[in-house]
């Protein structure tokens, strides 16, 4: 190892700049020779030629697709290769080619120069990366392979990677002065991974006695265990806040479609969350035809989905008010088991024009992946981009609902229908497009909720208990009330989450929710007055 | 409520009842099998859980019909005490389980060396009975109490049943929660130590689930023609008015509530060992609501119309799921649909005036 990792060193610091073609008698060394010596003596003198050609190769070997053809060494491809010393093409592959067999010393060997060779990679992204790996592990890292680098290192978040790195690697060896001094260093590091690097300094032997013997060390380990545990609490912290905060974002634009049919028109909509279903699957189907017709815009099928997804669902739902609801309006336990009814055909509907299994809706590149905000915090950017959809879409209904004439007309119908009949509001046509709304809103939430979890005819009855408790914790009404509960109920709902588990979280929710009716049956927000009465 | 009093209401029961007794064990046991009035074991347990079905449309129709409180938490009751029956089943499995072990075989796949608490005598049969009857009473009662006091009503009560039948379902698919998880209880083998796989045993139980609908539109009946009955009708139809009156409506709801929660339990306890399993979808919302659509199809208020219901969807739902599985929710839920539209009281509304009650 030692021998190893002083070649390394000399390969750093000897980067040369970078040669046009490999020297094929060490290539020729590294696949044909005959002893592990050979083999690593190339290895190493492939390094220290600095050739940018060296990594593939490395690479290549190392995953076991380099071949030799007589006095040819090959990068295999699938059908064709390519010639490691003039990087030329052959195809077909010639007829005698045969894999070249490394043993676990040489393999070992190669691991560590390809992680030498992306820890000074040109590229910032493949240098992160490779520290990162380096952080996760690291007791496989040489550590004058990482001074080397830290020397050569500009970039910040890449060089703080690597000083944990380097320290974690000082904290066994050395004088004490410096073992101290990395173990401050690493206090600093908020990657869970230190704590069990910490962790053995404070341990004890079988016979009472600390496995480390300098007291010094041990408080210096002590104060940077707590540091680093204070880093990791405060990123869980953050991290079930901001899941609690994209439940809740969920649950609001599920439960707003339901806020304005039951809230504003008393109307209970079991087929609330089929609707939701059909939103989700609208985005579906655009998905596919944006995949089919238009492979170039796929990125943004999601800009043609949310109308397509509002308006499937809100004619579904004009027609549903026209055909059945209207009939109904002052019976509310009918319309809940008429939506009911409608509910199921809506699933089986689904279910023989798509299939009983779930379907498949992709990320956007631009949706997938995530922020990493602390070292053990990442926020995907889909969560990311729903609680910022919820918002704009409360945003857009309250500014509808209080700034435009349908808005008014709307409330008007709500708090009075008689009289809002009386002067000349068409109170029918509002109740239809106030429900279409209602509807459309709840395509929106589909849509949304197609972006993170499974498409399938069962979508809407996941959801469907939920909303209703947002709804009615929120109170008759109004949308403030859907607002709070939603957000309110997704963090409660995260929060009992993490200290009781997700199931016995979630009947706590519904127990306190069903208990809190009993204080206040009008909801959070009560509207005064005898609007409320139904 | 009259007719159950004249001479061709008896009459009727009496009919009823003779079909119900006589004629299905006489046509599985005694006609041969050849015979096309046999019937097959696979008849008789469908009627039986039919009628069993029959038994908690009526407790059913006992709230939303006569006290006007439409429960979407029905399926809770039903399932509670079929649950509480499936622990006795589970324990007279005795060693004659998959793994050879006193312990039910899901106990022994989560490792678990002995019975948790609340399993404890229930190897006793008449301890199983009791909690039929108590368990579903008293959540019933306990639920009912906080609910009926806080004058929560209509839809907002229908919604909160339904989230506390969800709550438990959510419950049950914990494999820790002790009753089975996602599978529930099945494998049952026998009762009171008679093997439960007998043509015997299955028109026993036929003909238990058979009195157990009989006794409960008896008790029912006399029910709702006492003061008692009208007393919820007047409650159904004006409650301030009736408060007005010096009565006070939360104890009537609070009582038909938890008997019709008793019944439903007793209704489940009768269903598990003629199916053969328990598990926690019994208690998904969508059962319940499927409850009311048997009341509702049969005719709200009417009792015999709600049993009705029951037989008719139910027996509609078996011929869909052999014939034609995928137009089944169709069919569902247009019938929620036309019934709610068009039909308003029901087949029973169709009749004839006089007769319809």
């Amino acid at each position: 190892m030692r021998n190893l990792v002083a070649t390394l060193l000399l390969a750093l610091a000897a980067f040369a700049p970078p040669a046009l073609a490999l020297d094929a008698a060490v290539v020729h060394q590294l696949a044909l020779g005959d002893t592990s010596e050979d083999k690593i003596a190339a290895i190493n003198a492939l390094l220290e030629s600095g050739d940018e050609q060296a990594e593939p190769l490395l690479k290549a070997l190392l995953a076991g697709s380099v071949q030799t053809s007589g006095e040819r060494v090959l990068i295999v491809n699938g059908d064709s290769a390519r010639d490691a010393v003039t990087g030329e093409k052959v195809s077909p592959l010639p007829t005698d080619a045969s894999d070249v067999v490394l043993n676990n010393r040489v393999r070992g060997v190669l691991d560590a120069a390809v992680s030498a060779l992306r820890l000074v990679s040109p590229e910032r992204a493949t240098r992160l990366k490779a520290a990162r790996e380096l952080a996760d592990d690291p007791r496989a890292a040489a550590l004058p392979v990482v001074e080397k680098a830290l020397a050569r290192e500009t970039d910040p978040e890449v060089k703080g990677l690597l000083e944990i790195v380097a320290a974690s690697v000082r904290l066994h060896a050395g004088g004490k002065a410096e073992r101290i001094a990395a173990i401050r260093t690493l206090a600093a590091s908020g990657n869970s991974k230190t704590e069990t690097l910490l962790l053995p300094l404070l341990a004890k032997k079988p016979d009472g006695a600390w496995a480390e013997p300098d007291a010094e060390i041990r408080d210096a380990a002590q104060a940077s265990l707590a540091a680093v545990r204070g880093h990791l609490a405060w990123g869980d912290r953050l991290g079930l806040l901001f899941a609690g905060l994209s439940l809740g974002s969920i649950l609001m634009i599920a439960a707003l479609g339901l806020a304005i049919t039951y809230g504003l028109m008393g109307v209970i909509n079991m087929a609330h969350g089929e609707l939701m279903m059909l939103g989700a699957y609208a985005t579906y189907v655009v998905q596919n035809l944006f995949r089919a017709w238009a492979p170039g815009a796929f990125e943004w099928y999601l800009a043609a989905a949310v109308p397509v997804a509002f308006a499937v669902a809100g004619v579904v739902g004009i027609v549903l008010e026209r055909s059945v609801i209207r009939w109904l309006y002052g019976r509310p336990l009918e319309t809940l088991l008429a939506t009911w009814g409608i509910s199921l055909m809506l699933i089986q509907a689904v279910r023989s024009m798509f299939g009983a299994q779930n379907v498949q809706v992709d990320n956007p590149s631009w949706m997938s992946g995530g922020v990493q905000a602390m070292a053990n915090l990442v926020l995907p950017w889909n969560r990311i981009y729903i609680i910022a959809f919820a918002a704009l879409v409360v945003a857009g209904i309250w500014l509808l609902l209080t700034r435009t004439r349908l808005g008014l007309f709307v409330r008007g119908v709500t708090q009075n229908r008689a009289m809002a009949g009386c002067v000349g509001v068409p109170t029918a046509r509002i109740d239809t497009l106030a429900f279409g709304l209602g509807c459309g809103v709840a395509g929106l939430a589909g849509c949304a909720l197609s972006q993170i979890g499974n498409v399938g005819p069962a979508l809407g009855q996941g959801y469907i208990v939920d909303s209703f408790m947002v709804v009615v914790l929120g109170g008759v009404g109004q949308l403030a009330g859907t607002v709070y509960a939603g957000i309110g109920l997704g963090l409660v709902n995260k929060l009992l989450e993490s200290w009781s588990g997700a199931v016995i979280a979630k009947i706590v929710v519904l127990v306190v929710i069903i208990v809190f009716i009993q204080k206040r049956p009008q909801g959070l927000f009560a509207l005064k007055g005898r609007a409320v009465e139904a | 409520m009259s007719s159950l009093y004249t001479r061709r209401g008896w009459l009727a029961l009496g009919a009823l009842a003779i079909a119900l007794f006589a004629a299905v064990p006489v046509c599985a046991l005694l006609v041969p099998a050849g015979s096309p009035l046999h019937l097959s074991e696979y008849w008789v347990s469908l009627a039986g859980k039919i009628l069993c079905y029959a038994v908690v449309a009526l407790a059913m129709d006992l709230v939303w019909g006569y006290a006007g409180i439409l429960s979407l938490g029905h399926g809770l009751f039903f399932a509670l005490g079929g649950y509480a029956m499936g622990m006795y089943l589970m324990r007279q499995i005795g060693l004659d389980g998959v793994y050879h072990s006193p312990l039910p075989d899901f106990m022994v796949f989560l490792d678990w060396k002995a019975y948790p608490w609340y399993w404890r005598f229930s190897e006793h049969f008449w301890y199983a009975a009791l909690l039929v009857v108590l368990v579903p009473g008293l959540l019933a009662y306990v639920f009912g109490w906080f609910a009926f006091r806080s004058r929560i009503k209509g839809v907002y009560f229908s919604i909160i049943t339904q989230a506390l039948t969800f709550a438990a379902m959510l419950l049950f698919f914990r494999n820790d929660t002790g009753f089975g998880g996602n599978n529930g209880f099945t494998d049952f083998k026998r009762i009171l130590g008679v093997p439960l796989a007998t043509p015997q045993m299955r028109v026993v139980l036929y003909a238990l689930s058979a009195a157990a609908l009989i006794g409960t539109l008896l008790l029912a009946r006399w029910l709702v023609a006492s003061k008692f009955g009208r007393v919820l009708a007047a409650i159904r139809d004006a409650e301030q008015r009736v408060m007005f009156c010096g009565y006070d409506t939360t104890h009537y709801k609070l009582f038909v509530w938890t008997l019709s929660a008793v019944v439903c339990g007793i209704a489940g306890a009768l269903y598990v060992p003629q199916v053969g399993i328990i598990n926690p979808s019994e208690m998904s919302p969508a059962n319940s609501i499927e409850i009311a659509i048997w009341v509702a199809v049969g005719g709200r208020g009417t009792l015999a119309g709600a049993a009705l219901g029951a037989v008719l969807v139910n027996g509609a739902k078996s011929a869909f799921t052999q014939l034609l599985p995928e137009y089944w929710l169709y069919f569902l839920g247009l019938l929620f649909i036309l019934v709610t539209l068009f039909l308003p009281r029901g087949v029973m509304g169709l009749l004839p005036r006089e007769n319809a009650a």
